[in-house]
């Protein structure tokens, strides 16, 4: 087990934790519009499995089991010799085949999964997780203090 | 006695085809599509994920349609599915204070840092039935300009100033209890004690709950803060050698704050029940956090003089499958057993009556 993450693995992580987060038919749909799609094979799954999700006792205390959560994972080699893996909850087992492969092109270059992938995926969380939040905010309760008469 | 049961084969087919055929109902009405449960039907969803202990709308909705929409065996059915899947591992905890909030709101403090946000929620509605709610047209939310004001915890709020009971020590070696791999030994631990809770019943939490309000083993709670939202789960993936964010589940979060504890070494401070469970669902975590409190009675060092205190009974019978599963195994086939009893008292009574002609005979 490495004990500094490196940098490229902080941008590796940034992208995969956008490809997880992505709607599938968002995902769907960049990924078909993608030309060269390089041809892949499967080295684990499509799967799925578990993952027991924990919480901390009052929120920041000692780890218990919450309960699980379905989760889809993959990994496969691209014909130029990256190796990708994918992650994702649910039971996607196509989402998660994309997710490994677009993450073995990630390593390969860069800038165009980037470009093309990550970039439209973040602005559509973005823009998801703003309407979500100016939403509860139109629900967030204005107290005023009532002006007595009697002093 | 041997008695045979044997026979029931073609009843039992023909009576899953009636099932099959009243559970689909009217032909002429169309049929419900798993899409439409998750989103309209959403809180019935987030039970059945919730007591089922799987996250997985489109499941816990096919569970619902499976089912009638009784929840029990809805919640029967996705525990049942979850035994088919193999266990890729356990996520890191998740952090509710960096949630996505969709509602938050404390009964203890009127301002606090980010705000009360009602969000989606019953309170304040006049509970008179809409039935214009069955026509399906409802206008887009109003929106307004979010603040980027930061939502801490109150519990962290309270607890920078000492008066609050901190989180507790996080031992970093110590094995996190897990009652799906190894059977429940009491006395338990929080964690464990939690697990057990958060896939608890919710009506029989809210009828223990209720009974700490009603003075069976009172701890005067307020609610600190319930919230609402989204949280990231991370997932340490060996072949990557870090950690990546699977998604985000919704999960609703109640701190209740209750009266003090203190000793010679620490002064009193406000003590703590913790709730939290998947999706939305406030009265759930309510009633968690009230029974969570309860439970650590031995903990504080308080009498345990009522049911809700009493961890073996609150554990032992808060899981609401084992507790069908032992209710309704009684109307299965026990003939046998009932043949022994027929027996028994048939000599009991004969006993009796000999007993009795012997009396009127002296």
């Amino acid at each position: 087990m490495q004990t500094q993450t490196s940098l490229s693995d902080i941008a590796r992580k940034a992208m995969l934790d956008v490809l997880a987060a992505a709607p599938s038919r968002a995902l769907a749909q960049l990924w078909d519009a993608w030309a060269d799609k390089p041809e892949h094979s499967k080295v684990r799954g499509p799967e799925v499995g578990l993952v027991m999700v924990r919480g901390r006792a009052g929120g920041g205390g000692a780890p218990f089991n919450l309960g699980e959560a379905t989760v889809s994972r993959a990994s496969v080699r691209i014909v130029t010799g990256q190796v990708g893996h994918g992650y994702c909850l649910g039971r996607d087992l196509a989402k998660a085949e994309v997710i490994a492969v677009i993450d073995a092109l990630w390593q390969r270059d860069v800038a165009p999964v980037e470009a093309r992938i990550i970039a439209p995926l973040q602005a559509l969380a973005a823009a998801g997780d703003q309407k979500s939040r100016e939403e509860s905010a139109a629900t967030k309760v204005d107290f005023f203090t009532m002006v007595r008469g009697d002093n | 006695m041997y008695v045979a049961v044997k026979g029931g084969e073609a009843a039992i087919a023909n009576a899953h085809a009636l099932l099959a055929d009243r559970r689909r109902g009217d032909r002429s009405v169309p049929a419900l599509r798993l899409d439409q449960i998750v989103e309209q039907l959403g809180l019935a969803v987030d039970r059945a994920m919730g007591e089922g202990s799987l996250y997985d709308k489109e499941l816990a909705a096919l569970a619902l349609l499976q089912a009638r929409g009784d929840l029990i065996e809805a919640i029967f059915l996705v525990r049942a599915y979850r035994t088919t899947l193999p266990r890729f591992g356990y996520s890191n905890p998740i952090d509710t204070g960096s949630m996505l909030i969709e509602r938050r709101i404390s009964a203890t403090f009127k301002d606090l840092p980010g705000g009360q946000l009602l969000g989606p929620t019953f309170d304040y509605t006049h509970r008179l039935l809409d039935p214009a709610i069955a026509g399906g047209e409802v206008p887009a939310p109003i929106t307004r300009e979010a603040d980027v004001e930061q939502a801490p915890r109150v519990t962290d709020m309270l607890g920078r100033q000492g008066l609050m009971e901190p989180d507790g020590d996080t031992d970093p070696d110590r094995e996190v209890g897990d009652l799906t791999r190894e059977p429940l030994d009491f006395p338990l631990d929080r964690d464990l004690r939690l697990q057990a809770l958060a896939r608890g019943d919710e009506g029989f939490l809210l009828a223990l709950g209720y009974s700490t309000q009603r003075g069976y083993g009172r701890s005067h709670p307020f609610v600190g803060e319930i919230r609402i939202g989204e949280v990231e789960v991370e997932f340490d993936v060996p072949e990557l050698g870090f950690a990546v964010s699977l998604g985000r589940v919704r999960v609703t979060e109640c701190q209740m704050v209750n009266q003090f504890k203190g000793s010679a070494k620490v002064p009193p401070q406000f003590t703590r029940g913790y709730g939290l469970v998947f999706g939305q669902a406030e009265r759930k975590a309510m009633a968690m956090s009230l029974v969570d409190r309860a439970l650590r009675a031995r903990e504080f060092g308080e009498d345990v003089v009522a049911p809700a205190q009493d961890e073996e009974f609150v554990i032992s019978h808060s899981d609401n499958v084992q507790a069908t599963g032992f209710v309704e195994h009684l109307k299965l086939p026990h003939y046998v057993d009932f043949q022994a009893e027929l027996d028994l008292i048939r000599r009991m009574r004969a006993e009796h009556d000999a007993a009795d002609m012997k009396e009127a005979a002296e």
